[in-house]
């Protein structure tokens, strides 16, 4: 596109190009209208002037006769004014006037209407043609009377009024060309701006911005929002690049290492017996499986994120899930040395999926044994359920280390593991899982330290009015 | 899966399976690399009429190779218009169904089955594998659902349970028996010889489920669904050590251990020397 099209194709242009059709066009039929008005109210005004000076002449005539008309005649037609005069006889000889000559046909229609025709007027410097508006009578005798008045004075008004129109169309028109000159510059310095920055962003540089001038119009709203799109964006390819980063290396692991098994039970197959060979079999089922398991997991978080939050919810009595869980895990906290405590506030009847919550519970039980263990001494793993503010919150305590501050945030992403945890098992997707049912449970999913400890609290929605009689 | 088995207690069953086919892999033998994962199931002279209905055709043939190599006879459609043909026409044990079928969708030819008041037991194969798609599964008429993608054990296990529970509106056995273990289901009460065994109300739920499929693999998964009620993925081992605490209470202490667990696959409680 070259530079010209490009500006052609602007909306300043066209824009520009409208309001300009539109402000000449009223304009114009303004300065029209005026001068329709005008003359029209000139001509009336003519009119009635030369029906006057003809009552006046027709009186001179009776009371004068003819030689008394042409007396007044005389007298009037040295006055330096626009009125015409001229009497002729039954020849059409001129008797007196100030018309030099005009058609001769125009004498012939003697019936007193008002009309229009050109003539030739006796002035200082000669003949000169001239427009008028005549009334021509016929007298008794044969002698025909015009009367009339010059049109040059209504001819200058309308030649300025013209002059005016020609002028401000011009004017209009090199304005709004300088106007848009000024604007498009401007404007499209402006955009070209944006444009450029967000093809340098497009081939693959998110951490640019564009532009902000700083003057608040409305380039930097728009810039500014573009802006913390860019971030937000940012930060989710970060985020997935990190997902991929870590599937990738959780995923390559294992495949490595199963590959490297089945390669090695192949390799040696003189040797080998067939348990060795089961074994190696065996292990790369396991191997597998893991992996099964990873996805299993990641689907697992899709789908709770990407359910309907009325899908599979009922009312369901968190006190027996807590009570089943602790039943369920009881033994094997105490068979890593710990304990598992719970108590349960009031009623706890909460509306949501009575298998995902125990998730939650499982995943979280299952996080303090795994991450929550105290440096000496036994874990002590509690769970409560109490209502608060209108919610019953579900929390889960351990009595381990707890997490920094800093990795509070980030520990719900998926395939987040801290540091401290590396060596232990796990793929780090049980919080991110976590997060997603507090979520689809309208709740939020909050992470504190509980000194010592960690404690994780998630609102859910009580059921029906018995819970919040009691709150 | 933790496995907390030692050879000892439980011999792998491929090694059984070894011994008998009385040579390695690398002759083509009928054991071959076993589509079983190498477990060999007790109660193998339980022939089963299977019907798989999947349109996926290398995963029916994988399934129906791997049913067959245990034994059992395994049909397979194609289609849900077929796989309902064929469901009427013969009687078969289980029917294992893909919910999504071309023609008829899974689901719909188990309610076309449950109207023409045919009860065979249908386990529900699911690509799906969410929540409340248990929940329409079983609503429209499912014995049992399995998500994919399942360890073939885990399925062999659950049709071969859904085989052999009890019939619909038949007697529900009051009293279980397993070598000298007996579960009295009126009484509560367990007893393994002359002694009597106190259990907690859960272990006893354990060993009642565990003793109706007596002879059977359960897995951990089918343990945690029909002894705890619940659907999740428990990460740890946490079912093994209900399960070895309940070993402590009914094997320990005599000769001969009834509860076995079954690598990579999960437990089965008989007596071997049946």
């Amino acid at each position: 596109m070259t530079r010209l099209t490009r500006i052609l194709r602007t909306t300043a242009f066209k824009l520009l190009l409208l309001y300009t059709a539109v402000f000449s066009g009223l304009s114009g039929f303004l300065l029209i209208y005026i001068s329709r008005n005008t003359t029209d109210l000139m001509s009336s005004q003519i009119v009635q002037t030369v029906d006057a000076e003809i009552a006046g002449l027709s009186d001179e005539y009776l009371r004068g006769g003819v030689r008394g008309l042409v007396s007044s005649i005389e007298r009037r037609a040295r006055r330096p004014d626009a009125s015409l005069y001229l009497l002729v006889d039954f020849a059409g000889n001129s008797i007196v006037g100030n018309i030099s000559r005009l058609p001769t046909i125009v004498l012939d229609e003697a019936d007193g209407d008002v009309r229009r025709m050109k003539y030739d007027r006796l002035e200082s410097g000669g003949e000169v043609q001239r427009e008028a508006l005549v009334r021509i009578f016929e007298l008794r005798g044969g002698f025909r009377l015009l009367v009339g008045r010059d049109l040059g004075e209504q001819l200058r008004f309308s030649a300025i009024l013209s002059g005016a129109l020609r002028f401000w169309l011009t004017a209009v028109v090199v304005m709004a060309g300088a106007t848009w000159l000024f604007v498009s510059r401007r404007v499209m310095k402006r955009i070209d701006g944006i444009a450029a920055t967000s093809q340098t962003i497009m081939h693959g540089d998110l951490s640019r911005r564009l532009p902000v001038a700083g003057n608040g119009d409305e380039f930097d709203r728009l810039a500014t929002n573009l802006n913390d799109m860019l971030e937000r964006i940012e930060l989710l390819m970060q985020g997935m690049k990190n997902v991929t980063d870590n599937i990738a290396h959780d995923l390559k692991t294992p495949l490595t290492r199963m590959r490297t098994r089945v390669e090695t039970a192949l390799r040696a197959s003189s040797g080998n017996t067939a348990i060795e060979y089961c074994e190696a079999l065996e292990a790369t089922i396991e191997d597998s499986d893991n992996l099964i398991r990873i996805f299993d997991a990641l689907l697992r978080i899709a789908r709770v994120e990407a359910m309907s939050p009325e899908a599979g919810m009922e009312p369901f009595d968190l006190k027996a899930v807590i009570e089943e869980m602790a039943d369920l895990y009881g033994p094997l906290v105490e068979d890593e040395g710990g304990r598992l405590t719970f108590e349960v506030e009031g009623p706890a009847e909460v509306i949501g999926s009575r298998d995902l919550i125990a998730q939650v519970i499982v995943n979280l039980i299952e996080n303090a044994l795994k991450y929550g263990r105290p440096e000496e001494g036994a874990p002590v793993i509690s769970i409560r359920a109490a209502l608060k503010n209108e919610r019953i919150v579900l929390s889960v305590r351990d009595n381990g280390p707890g997490i920094a501050g800093d990795d509070v945030e980030r520990v719900t992403g998926r395939f987040v593991r801290l540091d401290a945890s590396r060596s232990a098992p796990g793929y780090g997707l049980g919080l991110s899982l976590v997060q997603a049912i507090a979520r689809l449970h309208g709740g939020t999913l909050r992470l504190q330290d509980a000194a010592p400890g960690l404690g994780v609290d998630i609102d859910l929605l009580p059921s029906g009015q018995k819970a919040v009689e009691t709150g | 899966m933790a496995r907390e088995c030692s050879s000892k207690v439980c011999p792998p069953f491929w090694l059984e399976l070894v011994e008998a086919s009385d040579g390695g892999f690398g002759n083509g033998s009928a054991v071959g690399v076993s589509l079983s994962f190498g477990i060999h199931f007790p109660y193998k002279e339980v022939m089963l009429r299977i019907l798989i209905i999947e349109d996926d055709v290398e995963a029916s043939a994988y399934l129906a190779k791997g049913l067959k190599e245990l034994g059992h006879v395994a049909d397979q459609a194609g289609d849900g218009e077929v796989g309902l043909e064929m469901a009427l026409a013969s009687a078969y044990d289980v029917l294992i169904v893909d919910r999504m079928l071309p023609k008829r969708d899974g689901l719909s030819v188990i309610e076309e089955l449950r109207k023409a008041e045919n009860q065979t037991a249908v386990l529900i194969l699911s690509a799906l594998g969410q929540v409340d798609d248990r929940v329409t599964g079983l609503k429209a008429g499912g014995d049992d659902y399995l998500p994919k993608p399942y360890a073939f054990t885990e399925l062999l296990a659950r049709v071969e349970a859904l085989a052999r529970r009890p019939k619909v509106g038949g007697d529900i056995e009051t009293s279980y028996q397993i070598g000298d273990l007996s579960l009295d289901r009126l009484a509560h009460s367990c007893r393994r010889g002359e002694t009597d065994i106190p259990l907690q109300p859960r272990e006893f739920r354990l060993l009642e489920y565990l003793m109706q499929h007596a002879g059977q693999v359960v897995t951990r998964t089918m343990l945690l669904e029909n002894v705890w009620e619940y659907h999740f993925d428990p990460q740890t081992n946490v079912i093994d050590v209900h399960i070895s605490r309940l070993r402590g209470k009914i094997d320990k202490d005599f000769d001969k251990p009834l509860l076995h667990t079954i690598r990579g696959a999960g437990y089965s409680i008989r007596d071997t020397t049946d």
